[in-house]
């Protein structure tokens, strides 16, 4: 008596896990197409964010390195993308983290030209407070633009600092940690952008095959 | 005809998945800080209560009562990682705000809560009817409470709806007022309980003023219940 009730529930679940499992396998697969395009969409606005895209001439998500540098930020493998003109190395576009800021990391994305002059930054993730650190997004404070053709020139450039310690960077009224660590992680990034931009371009390209 | 007058003032008013029974306090709190992440969330949810009713609805006559459980959880489950999917492929930029909170429908009570209580023991088209319903009642009470907040924290309404509906919704932004530094309690968590608490206030002002107007006809005594919020 037991046993056969046993026997059909064990057979009705597994039924229902079955269909189940289809049904969310089907999804997945007439979205995933779609899915992987928003991203890939969505990387691309990120870059144009940073490197105008008239002014080079590769598919910036067809040429990249993955890096563990300190100066990237403390997490394993950063990806850099690297931007060619007429065949010539024109600009990386890094990706780095900082876990210096209010709470959590803050995940950021800053390219640099061969000189050295940076073209652009931005932050792509963080959990900063709302209405205070969050003021690093664009889309809240055009703060972040400010980075756009600085250059540092060295190890202690005193420029790179917020204004609070000395340097050239507005804090934001009720938060300085927050600037202050993306200032650092930008400035790190940039001079490791600087010394190995050459090593940079030399190492084997790892996103050859993406579609 | 009663009974869906019935369900309908149920789900909307008087045993609001939100305000009475509170159920899914966890995404109800975490996405309120402004109208668009609320009305996202509350579509979400509405689809997987819809559906997640029609089907346990369905079957309700195949599953024995000792496995019904896992069953409605495997098919709540399913919606969700299918919502989830087609948001993803459709809206990504709401999807990339509200993030963790899809995945957290899945732990919303109110859809278990219907399938169990509703859906299992009634006709298809009375659940589909019910599940719209409380899912309407639920994104009301989002709606409202990520307006207060929006309004009060950063003193815009629909701020993103491009995300939601599409570029031309970007229009749709109100600026009502403008601040130097957004006052940042209706926007952190606190604020959210804070709109809740006073919603539910006003909720049971009206009830009572409402009561103290009719005529006073005695009540059968209903048996306890675990939680709930109106004043007896």
């Amino acid at each position: 008596m037991i046993l056969s009730s046993m026997t059909k529930n064990g057979a009705i679940l597994t039924a229902f896990a079955l269909i189940t499992t289809g049904t969310v396998a089907l999804t997945h697969s007439l979205t995933a197409e779609r899915i992987e395009e928003q991203e890939k969409q969505q990387l691309a606005e990120q870059l144009q964010q940073v490197l105008d895209a008239h002014h080079y001439d590769n598919q910036l998500y067809k040429d990249c390195v993955v890096i563990t540098d300190e100066r990237l930020g403390p997490r394993p493998e950063q990806v850099i993308y690297r931007a060619y003109k007429d065949n010539k190395p024109y600009a990386l576009v890094m990706r780095h983290v900082t876990p210096s800021g209010y709470s959590g990391d803050i995940n950021l994305l800053t390219a640099v030209f061969a000189n050295g002059e940076i073209a652009g930054v931005r932050v792509t993730k963080h959990e900063e407070t709302p209405g205070l650190g969050d003021k690093v997004e664009v889309k809240k404070s055009d703060w972040i633009t400010l980075f756009k053709g600085q250059n540092v020139l060295s190890e202690d450039d005193s420029r790179w600092a917020v204004k609070k310690d000395g340097g050239q960077f507005d804090q934001f009224t009720g938060a300085t940690i927050t600037p202050r660590a993306v200032v650092g992680s930008v400035k790190q990034a940039v001079l490791f952008a600087q010394a190995e931009f050459d090593n940079l371009f030399a190492a084997p390209n790892i996103c050859q095959g993406a579609k | 005809m009663s009974q869906v007058k019935t369900l309908f003032k149920d789900g909307m008013w008087a045993n609001n998945p939100a305000l009475v029974q509170l159920l899914g306090l966890c995404p109800l709190l975490a996405v309120t800080s402004t109208i668009t992440n609320a009305l996202g969330l509350g579509l979400a949810t509405l689809l997987v209560l819809v559906g997640s009713n029609v089907t346990v609805s369905i079957v309700r006559n195949w599953v024995p009562k000792d496995i019904r459980i896992p069953v409605f959880v495997m098919i709540i489950a399913g919606f969700v990682t299918i919502v989830q999917l087609m948001m993803n492929a459709y809206t990504f930029g709401l999807y990339q705000s509200l993030g963790i909170f899809i995945p957290l429908i899945v732990t919303n009570c109110a859809i278990i809560g219907r399938a169990e209580a509703f859906a299992s023991k009634n006709t298809v088209p009375l659940s589909a009817f019910d599940g719209l319903m409380m899912g309407l009642g639920f994104m009301l009470v989002l709606v409202v409470l990520g307006a207060m907040r929006e309004l009060i924290g950063q003193g815009t309404l629909f701020d993103g709806a491009d995300l939601l509906l599409g570029p031309w919704a970007a229009a749709l932004r109100i600026e009502v007022f403008s601040f130097d530094n957004q006052f940042l309690l209706a926007i952190l968590p606190p604020g959210a309980f804070l709109g809740l608490g006073l919603l539910i206030a006003a909720k049971n002002v009206i009830d009572t003023q409402i009561k103290s107007k009719q005529v006073v006809t005695p009540e059968v005594e209903k048996g306890p219940r675990a939680r709930v919020t109106s004043l007896t």
